[in-house]
């Protein structure tokens, strides 16, 4: 089928301003948005720019909004968008060069919650033991892939990138609610914070958007919740 | 000029190089540099478990590890590499575990472990559990967990800096060259010592697993500087790719108790490895998968198999091969039990072929995986610089890019995470060791030039040919002519076309003369290191008129131990020709014996 995708372009080096450029080319039902845009990229206009690597949503380098919704492109087939395409940089981000925006903030505010395993006690000769219901506590959390997806669809994080946002949250989560790690009320004074979790407003569009399919709305009510109870489990 | 005084510098974001990171870190002055964002990486890709004899929940011994990466390296691998490695890893893995790497745990709260290809009990010759696992996101939890490790310890990163050039100074490594892809700009790092971790180079391969950052640019880098590549022509295809994609399906799909059925409905894998089955070693099940398809027991008529994980077809073959749960009760799962065991490989199905596993089997065919071959080292990740071992001062390689070589003719699935973790950390610890005792190496006036020149080349150039068209057909001879099975006049086949590629490839340009982000200048870089070691591996092939493990060959069908038990080393020499010398394969106690499983 002829497929119709209209991209989102933008040049530092020579546009004033950004706009949209169409490019028409055949394609099937299976086809990732990515291999499009590879296609594009390899035969109609070399200069069109975006990151990718694993090409099957585990990476997490190709997000951008894909007929306004935030989503992995390797991730979305022709099969769910249909023949016309339109693609666009994640919102709330410095648009860097055509769908490349800097990532630094987001990285800044994953880096504030601590996202590290600590645990003070001398470390025993084998692995520390963990039942297998105080695993599956933070089993969703772990999922992560920080492709940012979940934090530039957050209407608060567009706002400001100040805010959290939901996938640091999620990291802390991880930490938070695992049963070895000892530092969950550092973590939960950070979520606490001015530009914390009471700036969720359970629109749900991190959850929407999440392409691990990670209960994140869930997850940070679970803070709000361990920050008013104390309950960790 | 930008110019970095460093004295570890690391080439590469994944296992290997956060493992190099962190412990070169602890002493040294260490800058790990990326072209991704680190957990953009392709270690996050890896799936069913990381592979130490813990014996969690069944008698199981390093020395029963090792002797089975032995066999599976069709005793191609460094026995004393290999027991270094089997003996390193039960600590590696409490490691990663003390790091906060949430695995899978037993009732008991232990680390859970499952079956996976041709790690077996030696004394039965049963599969054994060995596969440390979280779900089917094993590597996606190493790769986290070491960056985080590497944050908590303030390692400095440059992300989105992709070296392209090697800076030797008097035979010693005195630093890289690298874009920052944001800018465009080139920077120098002068180190005292450098570590290689870039990776595989898998898409040279039409079908393949490799994420589209696996081009080989560490390989192709040292071997411009005159340095060998050992054992190219040994690369691994994973029998379990979702069909036309390339996506890796785990082998811990296979060891929950999935099965291969051909399209007469058959578990074939009884004829080709009536012990283990479906739990052989990864080239003997995709020659397997190969000759059913090649013999019109394809699906449909088409190019692949049913990998079949079903619970009623996982518990039918279970009952027939006795497999039974610890406690002595017969293996039964449920849907939900799959489910939760590999959540990812459902998802994939889901999306990618709108098949769901738990009631539809799998459509699969081998995919290009996994780099047996690469910078030759030691087991302490220092490079070799010859056939006599000598080292190259200054330079390692640690995870896929390496040769040291544990892995042989074939690789068994989970070794290739405990390879960076072990590899990664030895590499790491030392080179900080080295670096504290080193100078810096003087810089050439101009340590960028030769960069300069290969990009002012290819912005030159008259733009007749077209990189995408190349890369297709570089692709599609390799997997066709330098797939699963070999033979002499396929394989020169593959290396007139690669080599009138080559040619093809000096017409390139780009249309893109901007600084910054310019990814198409950075995609055509890669594309000559692709070539380029396209055209290494089949040289190396060639030669070897023998069939073991990764590297079957129809006009010479049986391994050669006599004139063959060797490690290829292929470097270019002055006049741009690829040479090819060997050495001999380090044993112990493991004499080569009749590979069956």
């Amino acid at each position: 089928m002829e497929i119709t995708i209209k991209v989102f372009r933008y040049n530092p080096e020579k546009d004033k301003k950004p706009s949209y450029k169409t490019y028409k080319l055949e394609g099937i039902e299976t086809d990732r948005v990515l291999d499009l845009l590879e296609k594009v990229k390899g035969y109609q206009d070399g200069t069109l720019s975006f990151r990718r690597s694993c090409a099957h949503g585990i990476c997490g380098s190709d997000a951008m909004r894909i007929n306004g919704f935030n989503r992995l492109a390797c991730k979305t087939l022709v099969r769910d968008t249909g023949a016309k395409i339109t693609v666009e940089p994640i919102l709330g981000l410095r648009v860097i060069k055509d769908l490349i925006v800097d990532m630094e903030p987001f990285f800044d505010n994953y880096k504030k919650v601590m996202p590290w395993f600590i645990n003070n006690d001398p470390e025993p000769e084998k692995e520390r033991l963990q039942s297998q219901e105080d695993r599956e506590r933070f089993d969703d959390t772990t999922k992560c892939i920080l492709c940012a997806c979940c934090t530039t669809s957050c209407p608060s994080f567009w706002a400001s990138d100040e805010y959290i946002g939901p996938a640091a949250f999620v990291n802390a989560h991880r930490f938070i609610f695992d049963s070895r790690d000892q530092a969950a009320a550092e973590r939960l004074k950070i979520v606490n914070e001015i530009m914390g979790v009471s700036r969720c407003h359970t629109v749900f569009n991190c959850t929407l958007a999440c392409p691990r399919e990670i209960q994140i709305t869930k997850a940070i009510g679970e803070l709000k919740a361990a920050l008013v109870t104390g309950n960790l489990k | 000029m930008n110019t970095h005084q460093i004295e570890v510098l690391v080439v590469g974001a994944g296992g290997a190089g956060l493992m190099a990171g962190l412990y070169a870190s602890k002493t040294a002055k260490t800058a790990v540099i990326s072209k991704l964002y680190p957990t953009r990486s392709h270690t996050g890709t890896a799936q069913g478990g990381i592979g130490a004899a813990l014996a969690s929940q069944e008698e199981d011994h390093p020395e029963w590890h090792t002797y089975d990466t032995v066999k599976g390296s069709d005793y191609l691998g460094d026995q004393d590499a290999i027991e270094f490695m089997c003996e390193e890893a039960v600590q590696a893995i409490y490691e990663l575990e003390h790091m906060g790497l949430p695995f899978d745990r037993t009732p008991d709260g232990k680390i859970s472990q499952r079956p996976f290809g041709g790690h077996t009990n030696n004394v039965t010759g049963k599969p054994v559990r060995r596969a440390c696992h979280t779900a089917d996101r094993t590597g996606h939890m190493i790769l986290q967990t070491l960056y985080q490790q590497c944050l908590k310890n303030n390692v400095t990163f440059y992300d989105e800096f992709q070296v392209v050039d090697l800076i030797m100074a008097g035979g010693k490594a005195a630093g890289v060259v690298a874009v920052e892809l944001a800018t465009g700009e080139l920077h120098v790092f002068h180190a005292k010592a450098v570590i290689f971790a870039t990776g595989g180079h898998g898409r040279i391969w039409e079908i393949t697993s490799n994420a589209y950052a696996f081009t080989g640019d560490g390989p192709a880098i040292t071997m411009r500087h005159g340095l060998p590549l050992e054992d190219m022509e040994f690369f691994q295809f994973h029998p379990t790719g979702i069909y036309k994609l390339g996506i890796l399906i785990t082998e811990g799909v296979r060891g929950e108790g999935g099965i291969l059925i051909n399209g007469k409905g058959e578990r074939f894998m009884e004829k080709y490895a009536p012990n283990v089955k479906d739990l052989a070693s990864r080239d003997v099940i995709s020659r397997a998968i190969y000759l059913e398809i090649r013999d019109g027991n394809g699906v449909n008529g088409q190019n692949y198999v049913y990998l079949d994980v079903r619970p009623e077809q996982v518990n039918k073959f279970a009952a027939l091969d006795g497999r039974k749960n610890l406690d002595g009760t017969p293996l039964a799962v449920t849907g939900e039990q799959i489910l939760a065991k590999l959540p990812d490989i459902v998802d994939f199905c889901r999306v990618y072929l709108g098949v769901d596993p738990i009631t539809q089997p799998m459509p699969i065919q081998p995919t290009a995986h996994y780099a047996m071959g690469g910078i030759p080292t030691n087991k302490y990740g220092e490079a070799i610089a010859d056939e006599k071992n000598t080292i190259v001062p200054g330079l390692y390689a640690a995870g896929e890019v390496a040769c040291v070589s544990v892995h042989g003719a074939n690789r068994l699935g989970t070794n290739s995470l405990l390879d960076l973790v072990v590899f990664g950390k030895h590499a790491g610890l030392r080179a900080a060791e080295f670096a504290k005792k080193a100078d810096l190496q003087p810089l050439p006036a101009d340590p960028a030039a030769p960069v300069r020149a290969q990009f002012d080349r290819i912005r030159k150039a008259d733009g007749k040919e077209n990189a995408f068209d190349i890369a297709v057909a570089m692709k599609k001879v390799m997997f066709d002519d330098m797939g699963i099975f070999r033979s002499g006049k396929g394989m020169e086949n593959a290396l007139k076309v690669v080599r009138g590629l080559q040619a093809r490839f000096k017409h390139v340009s780009v249309t893109d003369t901007g600084a910054i982000f310019n990814m198409e200048m950075m995609n055509v870089w890669e594309l000559g290191n692709l070539l380029d070691l396209a055209e290494v591996t089949t040289v190396s092939a060639l030669a070897r008129t023998e069939s073991r493990g990764g590297h079957s060959r129809e006009d010479y069908p049986d391994r050669d131990d006599k004139n063959w038990l060797k490690h290829t080393m292929a470097h270019v020499d002055e006049k741009g020709r690829i040479e090819l010398k060997y050495k001999p394969v380090v044993m112990t106690k493991y004499e080569p014996k009749v590979r069956t499983y």
